[in-house]
């Protein structure tokens, strides 16, 4: 790399064009980003107008952004026209159930990756990563009749007993990827005193695990509760319904009653939401153990 | 000595017990159903009836199944203008918010937030945005004097609207290029300021080539999902119009869990497979001339 001539020219500008660059430029960068969050928030906030709205009202043209009259009775009607307090009883049960499998036995799997010498390591892990780049698709059927055989079907059981076997490949990374972040010390000093490798899990690592666990958490419930296709396939009886499956029902008694639609959606959509915005900082840590996954 | 290898038994021992789980998960729910699968692609069987076994019959049932064509194609439509322009759009936005003035967190928040949203609460949404007649997009065109296309009733236009659809949820790709972004040192910059790189050089030559490895990760998740896309099609246009959305898992779906016909469905499985890991090698293949890992340097 050679130093051109005239290089720096840039650098020579008169103080005044420099104060303005200094102050102006961050100021005239927000407006293409707020340009770009307007237009990802249009869709959220038609659906929550939508949603207020009079039926009838939505079809009124050019389109009103705030309803009037504001009809906060769809959503009780929305939520009654389907007992849909009962699919969100079952989603509960699938959700805490595949989270608390998840984080136990993920962390379990994690923590020999990371923190023990065995033979087979490297192989199996090169085998962990690959099942990330397996096709869901492609397992359904034989899972589908297996759970069939056991007498699954029409049950909960297959939406969140499979967590309990591993967690899932990317939970498993993303936990390991923080394990390695902690000292080696501190496994070597509770060995010296004695400690076993499950007291070494548990009690020296776990606690210090808090952040990753929670963000294994987080990507654990938004999967499970916007999991669409295995409730699909598994649950047939309506009162056995996720919500994401008794939206699906709901759309196909009142495909054109877009208000009311636009409500349960809304409902559907908030709880992951108000987690997002409570948890925010553990999912940018999250993300960023696992964004660097191609180094 | 012998106290020395009965601590390392123990450990080995131990590892195995702590990834009992996962190695049983791996083995019921992975490579378990993967050879299953291929066994009953073998066979033709309505699940209510006994399997009978056809050898390759499926394969070549499928070779003749002008909708399996179809599917296909629908797919590869649909990834191939969807995948790379959702990258770039999500480089586009990454790009964007990676600069250090006041209210980043607020954008990145704003921009992430569509990600998260459950599947089939988005298509409903985007079902009504799309609306001919009453859909907020067309009352947009309209506004501009443009003539408003039948979105999701011409099929020269459904995929495209799933494409549009697929980037309202860029926040997923931006963040972890955005992660990229920030791990790319500064030093490196200020020395191309020096060398009088102007601002399109040194994204080119420096920002580019070092988030590679992000932009590579990100381009082969988002081919495996989009060569799986579903939900999307079965709850807005359950396949239609004249097929134009049939997609691969929808077919393979109807085929398994409406037509109970495992063997036909899970041949439609295993070809997904080969396809899937075929681009995805074709992938790594071509990696090493464009993904310049930082590691490299050092060597």
């Amino acid at each position: 790399m050679s130093l051109r001539s005239g290089a720096l020219a840039g650098e020579r500008a008169s103080p005044r064009s420099r104060w303005l660059a200094r102050r102006l430029a961050p100021l005239l960068w927000h407006l293409p980003m707020i340009a770009g969050a307007l237009v990802l928030s249009v869709p959220l906030a038609w659906l929550l107008s939508t949603s207020l709205k009079l039926e009838g009202r939505e079809f009124v043209i050019p389109p009103e952004w705030i309803p009037n009259p504001i009809v906060w009775e769809n959503y009780p009607t929305a939520m009654t026209t389907l007992p849909f307090h009962v699919y969100f009883w079952n989603t509960l049960i699938v959700t805490l159930g595949s989270l608390s499998g998840t984080l136990l036995t993920g962390s379990m799997a994690a923590f020999a990756f990371a923190r023990l010498r065995f033979p087979g390591r490297g192989f199996l892990f090169i085998l962990l990563l690959s099942t990330l780049m397996l096709p869901q698709a492609v397992t359904l059927i034989p899972k589908f009749i297996t759970f069939r055989y056991l007498g699954w079907i029409n049950t909960l059981n297959p939406l969140w007993m499979p967590w309990w076997f591993g967690g899932g490949a990317f939970n498993v990374f993303l936990l390991r990827q923080f394990l390695m972040t902690l000292p080696h010390e501190l496994d070597e000093a509770a060995r010296i005193d004695g400690a076993s490798n499950w007291r070494i899990y548990w009690s020296v690592l776990m606690p210090l695990c808090g952040p990753a666990l929670i963000t294994v958490a987080i990507f654990s419930f938004i999967h499970s509760w916007n999991d669409f296709l295995e409730p699909l396939i598994y649950l047939h009886d309506a009162k056995l319904r996720t919500l994401a499956l008794g939206l699906r029902g709901f759309q196909d008694l009142y495909a054109t009653q877009w208000t009311l639609m636009m409500a349960a959606s809304a409902v559907i959509i908030a709880p992951v939401l108000i987690l997002f915005f409570a948890c925010q900082r553990y999912f940018i840590r999250g993300i960023h153990l696992t964004g660097l996954a191609g180094r | 000595m012998p106290r020395r290898r009965r601590l390392l038994w123990t450990e080995y021992r131990d590892a195995y017990l702590f990834l009992l789980p996962w190695l049983l998960g791996f083995l019921l729910f992975q490579a378990g159903p993967m050879i299953a699968s291929l066994a009953i692609s073998m066979t033709r069987w309505e699940i209510v009836t006994s399997p009978e076994w056809v050898g390759l019959g499926q394969y070549v049932n499928l070779v003749r199944d002008d909708r399996f064509y179809l599917a296909l194609y629908n797919t590869a439509y649909y990834v191939v203008l969807g995948v790379p322009t959702h990258l770039a759009i999500a480089l586009l936005a990454a790009l964007l918010l990676n600069v250090r003035i006041g209210g980043t967190s607020l954008y990145r928040t704003l921009y992430y937030l569509p990600s998260i949203t459950p599947v089939v609460a988005n298509s409903i949404l985007w079902a009504w945005i799309f609306n001919t007649e009453f859909g907020l997009l067309n009352a947009a065109i309209r506004s501009l004097g443009l003539p408003a296309p039948f979105w999701l009733q011409d099929p020269a236009w459904t995929k495209v609207a799933f494409v549009i659809m697929s980037y309202w949820t860029i926040g997923a790709q931006m963040v972890i290029l955005l992660a990229g972004l920030q791990g790319v040192p500064d030093h490196l910059y200020e020395a191309a300021a020096i060398d009088g790189a102007g601002t399109w050089q040194r994204f080119w030559n420096v920002t580019l080539p070092l988030i590679t490895p992000s932009l590579f990760f990100n381009l082969i998740v988002a081919f495996i999902g989009a060569f799986q896309v579903f939900t999307q099609a079965y709850i807005i246009t359950r396949g239609g119009p004249e097929n134009a959305t049939l997609f691969y898992v929808l077919y393979l779906y109807r085929a398994a869990f409406e037509d109970f016909k495992m063997g036909y469905a899970s041949a439609l499985a295993w070809v997904l497979f080969l396809l899937v890991l075929l681009v995805t090698l074709f992938q790594f293949r071509v990696a090493n001339r464009w993904v310049f890992y930082e590691g490299e340097l050092r060597r």
